[in-house]
């Protein structure tokens, strides 16, 4: 169908809204960024190690830490949901992840079979145990949304309290299989584990090239798939969505799903960067996740959001994170200037849009 | 009534309705041509929303029979309802805010391009597309702005213009005029006209006694549960509709 340029309608009473006013000049998003971009033209002034490679590297890391999972849960919250299992969520896959790892590694283990040469057979194909382990852990998070998933669009529980539940099952449920003790990565594949989540390609690290791949497919499918606009056609007006015959169910659902398998891809990354899975592993990082999909103009009330958002949200924790330790600021900071930004991002979202 | 010898797009025949105790709807006889603008008044409690959900296929009638287009139909779910080719406009309008006005237009039936396994949005051909829809209905509206800056008015025609992307043959509007301004209720007035104009049926659910008048060509009254009037527009009076409303006047 080819568009037809002379419109057939003439608009005489209703002008057309200047670029200014639309699209990611007229988001949170949009001013975050440039507040971010202030930011580290002071950092750069203030401190002569901030554009240093080294430094780089390490804030492209620790924010790819958090953004991962912040793609998830920005998911959620573009639907009207909220998810707070995503900090048990990282620990817990991570767990699975390494404890599968070690027990499909260990000869005599009553899992696996052993091969003529002595090892289980598993491991005489390198890779294998590697990519097995990492199924399991995104296997168990997978679940873990479907249940939430479930909770809220089918039995219509409210998304704070089933996932607050999930949050408690899950973390409990790492206490459990773990004893308390935490796991570590162990086996033959243990050395592609840490090359496959705390390695680096060409000086970038892994870590934040899987959040760049992510987060272009994810803005490919928010905003140019079916399933993209009816998550956000879910967060602006849920009972427009059903009654045009969206399969309002199935959608809330996938969101859940998406947010808890990032979550647990995301802990993953954690374990292999820590080099294990303690038990209290990214304890109360859903608090992190969450701040920074708001800061980054995720609207909670839902319908607003996106990968762009939740990037600079991370990137904002991280870079004042890591400018007040540079600053030799009390690190003990960080928290309270974070709840301040929080605020103060939402506020001037709202003075903005008094003001159109 | 330039239509009387054509077959009705819809036709109701004996229908009631029943949840539990309670008789909502009685023996209830209606047909709608195309083209014709009927207008469906009663008092809250009347029957009316009951009558308007039965045909959008939200409830089955206890008894009687849904004819569309001459073809007696069943409708289990609202989406039978629109497969035949009725649409509802609800009262609310049932928008996404934070979509644009083409989004919502399409929303639940998007046009796609396949590239290769993936199937992603045209945006090109569903903005293309509702602007002509806007184009017919005599809107002002920009498919690619947002429906949370728009008017009353505009609203509305994103919502009729939802209903012309099937080509619906019967249209039924849930109070469209209710919560607009004077100026908005002429525009959404124009679109009932624009849809009339291109045979499509319509009934318009309303309060409004002069919109009732300015644009339908019959008007049926319901008082509980039953229908006590079914006069072509120019044959009664607002007073008369009024006092079959209230019961002051048992039937006409």
């Amino acid at each position: 169908m080819a568009m037809p340029l002379e419109s057939p309608i003439t608009f005489s009473n209703v002008g057309k809204i200047k670029w200014w006013q639309r699209g990611i000049f007229a988001s949170q998003t949009g001013y975050v960024l440039l507040a971010l971009a202030v930011l580290l033209v002071i950092m750069h002034f203030a401190s002569p190690y901030f554009f240093t490679e080294g430094n780089m590297q390490n804030v492209a890391k620790n924010f790819s830490f958090i953004a991962i999972a912040t793609l998830g849960v920005t998911f959620v919250i573009i639907t009207g949901g909220i998810d707070l299992s995503v900090g048990s969520m990282m620990c817990f896959s991570a767990m699975i992840t390494s404890m599968v790892m070690t027990e499909l590694s260990a000869p005599g283990s009553p899992l696996v079979h052993m091969a003529a040469d002595g090892k289980t057979v598993l491991a005489n194909v390198p890779g294998l145990i590697l990519l097995v382990s990492i199924l399991a852990g995104l296997g168990v998070a997978l679940i873990a949304g479907l249940v939430n998933g479930f909770c809220i669009a089918v039995l219509g529980l409210s998304p704070f309290v089933t996932t607050l539940g999930m949050l408690s099952i899950v973390r409990g449920l790492g206490y459990v299989v773990s004893n308390g003790r935490g796991s570590f990565p162990g086996g033959p594949d243990a050395d592609y584990f840490y090359a496959a989540t705390s390695g680096d390609v060409l000086g970038v690290p892994v870590p934040f090239i899987y959040l760049v791949i992510l987060a272009l497919a994810m803005a490919v499918v928010l905003h140019h798939s079916a399933f993209g606009r009816h998550v956000f056609a879910l967060g602006g007006n849920e009972k427009a969505a059903e009654l045009t015959g969206i399969p309002v169910v199935r959608v809330k659902i996938e969101v859940y799903v998406i947010c808890a398998l990032a979550a647990g891809l995301q802990g993953i990354i954690i374990s292999g960067w820590l080099g294990s899975a303690p038990a209290n592993m990214a304890t109360s990082y859903e608090l992190n996740v969450i701040a920074a999909a708001v800061i980054g103009g995720a609207n909670l009330a839902g319908g607003i959001g996106g990968p762009l958002g939740a990037i600079v949200g991370c990137v904002l924790l991280e870079v004042i994170r890591n400018g007040l330790v540079l600053a030799q600021v009390s690190s003990y900071w960080q928290q309270t200037l974070v709840g301040v930004i929080i605020i103060l991002a939402v506020l001037v979202d709202r003075i903005r849009s008094r003001m159109s | 009534m330039a239509h009387a010898d054509a077959t009705p797009v819809l036709e109701l025949q004996g229908i009631g309705k029943e949840f539990g105790a309670i008789r909502a709807l009685h023996d209830v006889d209606m047909q709608v041509l195309p083209g014709e603008v009927v207008g469906l008044m009663g008092d809250n409690g009347a029957g009316k929303s009951t009558l308007v959900k039965i045909i959008a296929g939200n409830f089955r009638p206890s008894h009687g029979e849904i004819r569309f287009a001459g073809d007696a139909v069943h409708f289990n779910r609202p989406v039978d309802a629109r497969g035949v080719g009725i649409e509802v406009v609800y009262q609310d309008l049932a928008l996404a805010d934070n979509l644009t006005a083409a989004a919502n237009v399409f929303l639940g039936r998007e046009l796609k391009r396949k590239f290769g396994p993936i199937a992603l949005l045209d945006h090109k051909a569903m903005a293309a597309r509702a602007l002509e829809l806007f184009g017919e209905l005599r809107s002002e509206t920009r498919p690619d702005d947002l429906v949370k800056q728009m008017s009353g008015g505009q609203r509305q025609a994103v919502a009729i213009a939802r209903t012309r992307l099937s080509n619906a043959r019967l249209v039924m509007m849930d109070e469209p005029t209710a919560a607009i301004s004077v100026r908005q209720v002429e525009q959404v007035l124009g679109l009932i006209h624009r849809l009339k104009e291109q045979g499509v049926a319509v009934m318009l659910i309303s309060h409004r006694m002069p919109d009732v008048f300015a644009v339908c060509d019959r008007v049926i009254v319901m008082r509980r549960g039953e229908k006590r009037a079914d006069k072509p527009i120019q044959e009664t009076s607002p007073e008369e509709i009024t006092a079959l409303i209230t019961g002051a006047k048992e039937a006409a």
